[in-house]
């Protein structure tokens, strides 16, 4: 196989990753939509750590972004 | 070139410098760190020089991110961990300003830079460890064996909690030089593209709103990621700091 072509395709196969990032946010948004229905009240107080579980879930989808864009720009 | 997305990461010299074969130059990466500790220690003098009982707005900014990261601390290690504020404060508007300062066009961002964010982490680390042995002793070792674990599954949580440990730095690190590198790079492939199809005459000028739509859209999530990375560093910095002032869990 040409380096090249094996390049594009690893970056392809790289992006699946995202995928598991894109589960997680949606148990995490989800999860705090049906907390936050069930106790209005409490739900301001947990939004913190609602961003927290969003930040360090989406960074695990943005290594998978970041290999497939290095392998397609900087490798 | 132009289109190149990596271009905007290159570190150039700016001033050559070179003591006993060590390449000390001061470089882009250098000159943005240097305006990111003026821009945030100006901001925070200058606001409050003139404190007034009744803040000004750029008074109370200054006030708010005292007060937010202060909570933060005083959240996740307790009281006991304000004497390490200033460490986290300095963290927070460090990389906060550094963020904010990369969004603007044409400027470097210095958090992009692995060797940036793990010099941080590896100084959040070595406080970590080197203070818990200081203040604990030996029995800062007991933060890598959880209470009521059954005995017989104490080795293999041992071994566990301690690589885990060990991989704290690379997370650390990693997880804001990712988020910033992928996150602007994404923008100039984004930009790219109306480049490219407004060089196909009207029809491709015409379809060129939908990546300049999303390119405007990407900055302003860009801006909300640079505060939320900057957030999200900062409370890990007190999390673990927590380990090393309470290691038993």
């Amino acid at each position: 196989m040409e380096a090249e072509a094996a390049k594009y395709i690893g970056a392809g196969i790289a992006t699946l990753g995202m995928g598991g990032a894109g589960i997680g946010l949606g148990h995490i948004f989800g999860n705090y939509l049906a907390g936050a229905l069930r106790n209005p009240s409490a739900a301001d107080g947990q939004f913190g750590r609602l961003i927290f579980g969003f930040a360090v879930t989406e960074a695990l989808g943005i290594f998978s972004l970041l290999i497939a864009l290095l392998l397609l720009f900087a490798v | 070139m132009a289109n190149d997305p990596i271009h905007q990461f290159h570190i150039t010299k700016l001033i050559p410098i070179e003591i006993g074969g060590l390449d000390l130059s001061f470089t882009n990466s250098s000159l943005f760190m240097v305006a990111t500790v003026v821009t945030a220690g100006a901001f925070l003098y200058l606001t409050t020089a003139s404190r007034g009982l009744v803040p000004s707005r750029l008074q109370s900014v200054s006030e708010t991110s005292y007060e937010f990261v202060a909570n933060m601390l005083r959240e996740a290690a307790g009281t006991g961990g304000m004497r390490f504020f200033p460490l986290v404060f300095s963290l927070f508007m460090f990389i906060l300003v550094a963020n904010m300062l990369g969004m603007f066009p044409y400027f470097f961002t210095v958090t992009a830079q692995i060797i940036v964010t793990i010099a941080l982490a590896m100084l959040v680390f070595s406080t970590v460890v080197i203070y818990g042995f200081w203040k604990h002793g030996l029995k800062f070792l007991g933060l890598f064996v959880p209470q009521g674990v059954p005995g017989i599954l104490v080795p293999l949580v041992v071994v566990i909690e301690f690589v885990s440990f060990l991989s704290r730095p690379i997370s650390h690190s990693v997880r804001l030089f990712a988020v910033m590198l992928a996150g602007h790079i994404a923008l100039k492939v984004f930009a790219g593209f109306i480049v490219s199809l407004g060089a196909l005459g009207p029809l491709g000028i015409g379809t060129a709103v939908l990546p300049l739509l999303m390119v405007i859209a990407l900055t302003g999530l860009e801006f909300l990621m640079s505060f939320i990375q900057a957030y999200v560093f900062t409370i890990l910095t007190c999390m673990y700091l927590n380990d090393a002032l309470h290691p038993s869990h």
